[in-house]
């Protein structure tokens, strides 16, 4: 043993889980990283924060300037989203109000402080559902074919394989808005207008370009030897693929997997164009409720709250590969 | 175990020879290594053995049985790789299962064999972890576990130890002799370093640019050169080879005044041989001179080096008329013979150990078999106990 508890250790610690070991500039140095990042990350943040903060304000807190900091909560916003409302005569409410409000639900009564009374459930929820649907399906059919397509041009000798990594490509070049109409028209002819098949279709074939350059990088990451010592070892191809090269392409297909869900789920421009129920994602939904007798900001703020779960919960239940992505190629293999 | 005959196997990449068509038949239970510098075509033969580069043309028999077109899973072959190949994302246990599990071997049976190459291999003490955790050696260790847990046919290695630091490839190199001959399992060795290929094999096939050059035991491949490249190739440095016009019972070298005696062996097939302008290439290795006042090559001392146990000499035997290059030959001397640079000296060489090369095709001039004046003893290099008894 050394006399380490009388002198202390002989070189500076910079990490370590006992605050009296590391030195004081290590245990500075550390503090300032920390409060950098954390300032990142306030600032990063500051959106979310708002938002969720007006998700809970009253119409009027919601558009007063300077924006309130201090406000009394109220559930509001989330009963305009959820629900389609009629106005009550002031008379009538007055009555309600002063008989005995118990038997009502709790949204009823917040609407009814609105001087309001609930017709019937919004659309929202339906079309958060589709957005789940169509987004959900159209990246796994991405992330699966791309991945396959990656790995042939990866590893097989494809003719004219620069061609056709490029023309893959320039299936992303032309900007949606120019593509909208003759898909609408297309669509029209097709039967596939409205359509979660359409949708499902339109989103795979837009985010296949991205998942087949993204996966082709991180499979040709993956030393050709692994496969070729599965091969040896009595595996058939596919076995080695699924045995081998999928567990090793994990984060490159985490990657994938948020670009393309993130893409199919944020889309606006094709979804507003090629659906009008059956199939309408949230996006052009939030966006429409704008429009209706005066702008409900803390209903628009509660339903972006609502639209940024799915997509955070896939990123969160990501996120070990994902930072394995971040130092890919740092670590000699 | 099992023979490999390889029968006029080529390996065309577009319109160019990788390996040139090749005959060879690897004995069942024999140590082979295919030697030759980076580009030869040694790893293209060995991963067309193995399945995973088709040949474009000849046939491959494993056992007798044609396995030409056989998919690398079903030729029973293990291959080991320079980089180990250890799948990163299994512990090293499932790393050495991994090939049991491909033939539906129930799990008490992938238990005992894993048990058995685990305690040959002596690394017991690490199936838990995971194989980046591992140093070089004990990944070349896991990944020869991976290849003798299966009991293939054949084992194929591909530099297996090339990634690791010399004094490891040592260890390792006499880990795999050990290895090989308690399995005696056929193993095809592929290696650029001479003195891994002697060390291990029964055979060395000699290649480069695409051809095989010579096919032989380490002795044969060492005294014996088949041509001029095998004669550079092999030993460090190679054969001195020197240019020469033989004259009667003499070899007069070209831009001095040095010659050698012609060892009486050589004469016939010489003079048969040989052109009318009777040029003729001259080697002999650099422990073949010895330093001897009255020999009959002289020169001037250019460098020393100093190798520890024998000093190695570079001796201008004059400058070449045209290019002023000085020609150089190499001479192995005692580690205490003092020889300064720039001092004269004269040496004789051995007789036993000249060799003669034809100058128009590089190929060596084989003695006459009949008469048997200064032939060298015949070595017999044995690996094993039993061969030794």
């Amino acid at each position: 043993m050394s006399d380490f508890y009388e002198v202390g250790p002989a070189e500076p610690v910079v990490i370590s889980t006992r605050v009296d070991k590391v030195s004081p500039k290590a245990r500075r140095e550390h503090n300032v990283r920390a409060a950098i990042v954390i300032a990142i990350a306030m600032f990063c943040l500051l959106p979310i924060f708002v938002m969720s903060m007006t998700a809970f304000k009253t119409r009027s807190d919601a558009v007063s300037a300077p924006p309130k900091l201090l406000f009394k909560p109220t559930l509001e916003g989330f009963v305009f989203l959820f629900t389609e409302r009629a106005l009550v005569p002031p008379a009538r409410a007055q009555e309600l109000l002063a008989s005995d409000t118990t038997d009502l639900s709790l949204f009823e009564r917040v609407a009814l402080s609105s001087g309001q009374e609930i017709t019937g459930p919004s659309d929202y929820v339906g079309r958060l559902k589709n957005s789940l649907i169509i987004a959900g399906v159209s990246t796994i059919f991405s992330v699966v074919l791309g991945f396959f397509a990656a790995y042939a041009f990866s590893r097989f000798d494809v003719p004219g394989k620069d061609d056709l990594m490029f023309f893959i490509l320039s299936t992303r070049m032309l900007p949606a808005v120019v593509v909208t109409i003759p898909l609408f028209l297309m669509y029209r002819q097709f039967g596939l207008h409205d359509t979660y098949q359409g949708m499902i279709l339109l989103y795979t074939v837009f985010n296949l370009s991205l998942a087949v350059w993204l996966l082709k990088g991180f499979i040709d990451e993956i030393p050709l030897e692994y496969e070729e010592a599965a091969l040896v070892d009595g595996y058939s191809r596919i076995q080695a693929i699924f045995k081998i090269v999928l567990p090793q392409a994990m984060t490159g297909i985490a990657a994938t997997v948020v670009f393309s869900l993130i893409f199919a789920w944020n889309e606006y421009a094709f979804a507003l164009m090629l659906t009008s129920d059956k199939a309408r994602t949230a996006p052009p939904t939030i966006a429409t409720m704008l429009g209706r007798g005066g702008i409900e900001w803390s209903a628009i703020a509660a339903g972006s709250l609502g639209f940024l779960i799915p997509v955070a919960i896939v990123v969160f239940l990501l996120r070990d590969y994902l930072l394995r992505g971040v130092t890919f190629g740092a670590v000699r293999r | 175990m099992a023979q490999i005959e390889l029968k006029q196997v080529e390996k065309l990449f577009g319109e160019k020879y990788a390996v040139k068509p090749m005959d060879l038949t690897i004995n069942n239970g024999e140590f082979v290594c295919l030697l030759g510098p980076s580009g030869c075509g040694k790893t293209t033969t060995l991963r067309m053995i193995s399945g995973l580069e088709t040949a474009s043309g000849g046939t491959i028999l494993l056992d007798g049985e044609n396995v030409t077109w056989h998919h690398p899973s079903d030729r029973d072959i293990a291959f080991v790789f320079q980089l180990y190949a250890l799948y990163p994302h299994m512990t090293v246990r499932d790393n050495i299962a991994f090939p049991l599990q491909a033939e539906g071997m129930n799990k008490d049976d992938i238990d005992t064999r894993v048990s058995e190459v685990v305690d040959i291999l002596r690394i017991g003490h690490m199936l838990k972890y995971k194989p980046g955790k591992l140093s070089g050696g004990d990944q070349q260790r896991v990944a020869l576990a991976r290849a003798l847990v299966r009991r293939p046919k054949a084992f194929l290695m591909d530099e297996p130890l090339g990634a690791l630091d010399a004094e490891l490839r040592e260890t390792m190199r006499a880990e795999i002799k050990a290895l090989h001959i308690a399995q005696n399992a056929t193993t095809v060795y592929v290696t650029h370093d001479q003195v891994e290929a002697m060390a291990l094999s029964d055979r060395i096939v000699v290649m480069s640019a695409a051809e095989v050059q010579q096919v032989g035991t380490p002795a044969e491949v060492y005294y014996d050169p088949a041509n001029l490249f095998v004669a550079g190739f092999i030993g460090s440095p190679g054969m001195n080879v020197l240019k020469g016009q033989l004259d009667g019972d003499v070899v007069r070298f070209l831009g001095n005044n040095n010659t050698l005696p012609l060892p009486a062996r050589y004469r016939i097939p010489l003079l048969t041989t040989l052109d009318a302008d009777k040029n003729v290439i001259v080697g002999f290795r650099p422990e073949a001179g010895t330093i001897n006042a009255d020999g009959s090559m002289q020169g001037e001392v250019y460098a020393v080096d100093m190798h520890g146990a024998y000093k190695l000499l570079h001796v201008n035997l004059g400058d070449v008329p045209d290019t002023h290059e000085p020609t150089i030959v190499h001479l192995r001397t005692d580690r205490m013979a003092s020889n300064p640079m720039g001092s004269q000296l004269r040496f004789t060489v051995d007789p036993a150990m000249m060799r003669f090369f034809d100058p128009k095709s590089g190929k060596a001039i084989l003695p006459s078999q009949t008469d048997q004046t200064d032939r060298q003893p015949v070595e017999v290099l044995s690996t094993t106990a039993e061969g030794q008894a």
